[in-house]
């Protein structure tokens, strides 16, 4: 394996390791102060175990995402030195400000787990607010960085070299609003399903325990206006890739050739070779109308620029496609959800729905990975487009598959341990004979 | 504000961020090194102190060597990449420190009651505490005596081994992980104050701690006049050395002073101030250099703008910041009739 190849690899999984760890971060705070709220509103103790539980799951994934975006802070140097001599002084500013609104959400955390019995139950509330704003701001400020990468602004390149460097205007860059809209509503999207999903798999088995019934309507009341709202900032994200990333756009297509009235492509297997698509499904005219909101209009493809600055197509394309398609699916649930919720019809009573929440569990964190490695993969060969290569920024140390199989043994060690626990936690039916007055069946229609 | 006088503001930002995260970082990383130390008839009431005063401020406490990495990419960004090129072994050794440090801590805290398993991951918790402030210590150790170059392409060795291991690299690791135990060791006396015999037990590893930091700092000293030439002279030849080294003395003496006569709050001023004072005496030795013997702090700072508006946002956070932390310091750590007892 080349330096450059394991120097991407251990990015990647650093990345993808993070991402999970980022996401809970920005959505488990939301569904904790939620069921603060509701007990506090109703004096039902089951949200007072639902918020306590999801506190210690939030300190969970809290700490191992802190931990492994210690671990990116850094890596963005070990791994990518040059990249970080260039970028540094123009993106510096949205790290630095997610610097604070990090510590913000550390300090807040911390106040929020061990003052359960040392504050009002006002300030207490207050501290679990801001935690979920703080960790929403900080996942933006991150994001407006790596849109930068896609989308760089804000300085001038002379003969190679950057000069006139305004941060503002990197961070005002044209890609940070479709990318921040779009992230933070897959984290509450994917933390409000994941948490559906566990506890609608649960009902499945006891259909009447009030503890999951509650669980259930928090998550969803968390995830489905979220996923609803997913599709229309995919919309901007697109028309705005075909606008101003059209490569990118093209390999998520796999859009070989420019042309008017593009199909859009459903699944198959880019030929890059061939320069064609096999096994796929074609709507006539649908990239376009897509893309350009107009059934005409000409779609820019990979032939408009050199061969070597094609990302990996069938990578991308496939990522593209699970995104869509799982995302999808989640829009689709959570209008089901909403639908018998509105009837008001007994959500944890409808086994169907339940074993699509419970199937929809996992599909967000699926989403964002396939959803990130379109953006990264998509921007190849570039770490910033247009401007430095990614072969150009790589460390030149040697022996870069030693850390990267280190890191992986790591993360896939850390990841059990994570998941164990969180069943252990905040999964699990709560059994305990004190916890026997949580047992209480829920009322005929879920609460929430 | 000139692009220099910026450059300098910056790099003593970094300077009080590393400050911040020693005095407050570096003494859950010792708490961490008296978890493994544990021992005697109290060893279990040992570590439930340890893990009692961490928990709530460690995850606020860790964040500042994320502003001190963020401060130094974006202000300095040739001196990082230079760092992250020639450091890359150690600096991964210390980020495996920190990972599992961080999750084990919190998943001894979280996961299943059973002893066994609570021991496995304060175990790994605890050496991993000794991971980081050692590798850190020796990062800082191969700046000082210049070694940290652009790799000049002769073997890996070379490279990317050479420069970090030698004694005087080594010495001033060992010299913070001391310094990061001394610390704790002082805070925990405070943290003890319901416990006398506890108080104690922190009270005699407090002054052991004082006096082994004392025979590495000569140790550092000797070896530096043999490895790093440039910051010996900073630190015993130039007028403001002495200025610095008299302060980190009397701190010193009155640290260890009032840790004998049982005053305890001073004790925990007096090493507060002599780990700073050292700290910065570092710093001003090398001075005007970021990375000795060629990068200076001005060659290596990024251009006026990015200076200027990060100085402003600092200015933003700080002011979220800082009544934050003393919110939290003021819940969590006011030393109270209620606090340290269980």
């Amino acid at each position: 394996m080349s330096d450059l190849l394991a120097a991407r690899a251990q990015m990647a999984i650093s990345l993808a390791f993070h991402i999970v760890f980022a996401i809970a971060g920005i959505g488990m705070p939301v569904l904790m102060v939620l069921a603060e709220r509701r007990w506090q509103a109703t004096g039902d103790p089951v949200y007072l175990e639902l918020a306590r539980r999801w506190s210690k799951g939030t300190a969970i994934l809290f700490a191992v995402g802190a931990v492994s975006g210690t671990v990116l802070s850094f890596e963005l140097g070990l791994l990518w030195p040059r990249f970080m001599e260039r970028a540094g002084p123009i993106i510096g500013m949205p790290f630095s400000l997610e610097g604070f609104a990090f510590f913000t959400e550390a300090i807040f955390l911390g106040v929020y787990l061990y003052g359960w019995d040392r504050l009002s139950p006002r300030a207490h509330r207050l501290a679990g607010i801001l935690v979920a704003a703080s960790g929403a701001v900080s996942g933006i400020f991150v994001v407006i960085a790596n849109a930068w990468m896609n989308d760089p602004t804000g300085f001038e390149l002379v003969n190679g070299t950057i000069t006139r460097v305004d941060p503002l205007r990197a961070m005002a860059n044209g890609a940070a609003f479709q990318q921040t809209l779009h992230m933070t509503l897959a984290a509450y999207a994917t933390t409000g399903f994941a948490v559906a999903g566990i506890h609608a798999f649960l009902l499945l088995r006891d259909p009447l325990n009030g503890f999951h019934r509650r669980a259930l309507s928090l998550g969803l009341a968390l995830g489905a206006p979220a996923a609803i709202l997913q599709p229309l900032s995919g919309d901007l994200s697109a028309r705005y890739l075909a606008r101003e990333q059209p490569v990118k756009l093209a390999a998520a297509e796999a859009l070989f050739q420019t042309r008017q009235g593009a199909p859009l492509l459903i699944g198959g297997w880019p030929d890059v070779e061939a320069g064609r698509v096999r096994f796929a499904l074609e709507i006539p005219r649908g990239l376009s109308l897509l893309a350009f909101h107009d059934p005409a209009a000409e779609v820019k493809g990979l032939d408009t620029v050199p061969r070597e600055e094609w990302p990996p197509v069938p990578v991308v394309h496939a990522a593209f496609q699970i995104m869509v398609a799982l995302g999808t699916y989640l829009d689709r649930v959570s209008l089901w959800a909403g639908w018998v919720a509105w009837r008001r019809r007994d959500l944890a009573g409808h086994r169907r729905l339940l074993q699509a929440i419970a199937l929809a569990g996992p599909m967000g964190f699926i989403a964002v990975e396939a959803g990130w490695t379109v953006t990264e993969v998509g921007r190849q060969p570039w770490i910033i487009r247009g401007v430095m290569k990614t072969s150009e920024a790589v460390t030149p140390m040697p022996g870069l598959v030693v850390p990267l199989t280190f890191f992986t043994l790591l993360y896939l060690f850390l990841g059990a341990v994570v998941g164990w626990l969180l069943y252990s936690q905040i999964g699990r039916s709560p059994q305990h004979r004190e916890w026997s007055r949580l047992y209480r069946p829920g009322t005929a229609r879920a609460e929430g | 504000m000139s692009h220099d006088t910026l450059a300098h503001l910056l790099a003593a930002a970094i300077l009080v961020s590393l400050n911040a995260y020693v005095l407050l970082g570096g003494a859950d990383f010792g708490g961490g090194v008296w978890d493994l130390f544990a021992s005697g008839p109290r060893r279990e009431r040992q570590r439930d102190l340890v893990i009692h005063a961490i928990g709530p401020v460690w995850e606020a406490n860790h964040v500042w060597l994320i502003v001190v990495v963020v401060l130094l990419f974006t202000c300095f960004p040739a001196g990082f990449a230079r760092l992250a090129i020639a450091l890359h072994i150690p600096l991964t050794l210390v980020l495996v420190g920190i990972v599992l440090r961080g999750s084990a801590f919190t998943f001894r805290s979280y996961g299943s009651e059973s002893s066994a398993a609570e021991r496995r991951w304060g175990l790994i918790f605890a050496g991993a505490s000794l991971i980081t402030p050692l590798l850190l210590g020796v990062a800082v150790g191969t700046i000082a005596a210049g070694r940290v170059r652009a790799p000049a392409g002769q073997s890996f060795l070379a490279d990317y081994v050479a420069p970090w291991l030698t004694p005087f690299a080594w010495a001033v690791g060992l010299f913070t992980l001391v310094l990061f135990a001394f610390l704790a060791a002082v805070y925990l006396t405070l943290e003890a104050r319901e416990d006398r015999e506890l108080q104690e037990d922190f009270r005699r590893r407090a002054l052991a701690a004082g006096l082994a930091a004392f025979g590495l700092a000569v140790t550092t000293l000797v070896l530096a006049w043999r490895e790093a030439r440039l910051v010996w002279q900073g630190l015993v030849v130039r007028p403001q050395a002495i200025a610095i080294h008299s302060l980190t003395a009397v701190a010193a003496v009155t640290a260890l002073v009032s840790l004998y006569r049982r005053r305890y709050a001073l004790a925990r001023l007096a090493a507060g101030a002599q780990v700073s004072t050292i700290l910065w005496g570092w710093g001003l030795a090398q001075f005007p250099y970021l990375l000795p013997p060629d990068l200076t702090i001005t060659g290596a700072a990024a251009p006026a703008r990015t200076l200027a508006l990060t100085a402003a946002a600092l200015g933003l956070g700080g002011a979220i910041l800082v009544p934050s932390l003393r919110y939290l310091f003021r819940v969590f750590k006011s030393w109270g009739p209620d606090t340290g007892s269980r």
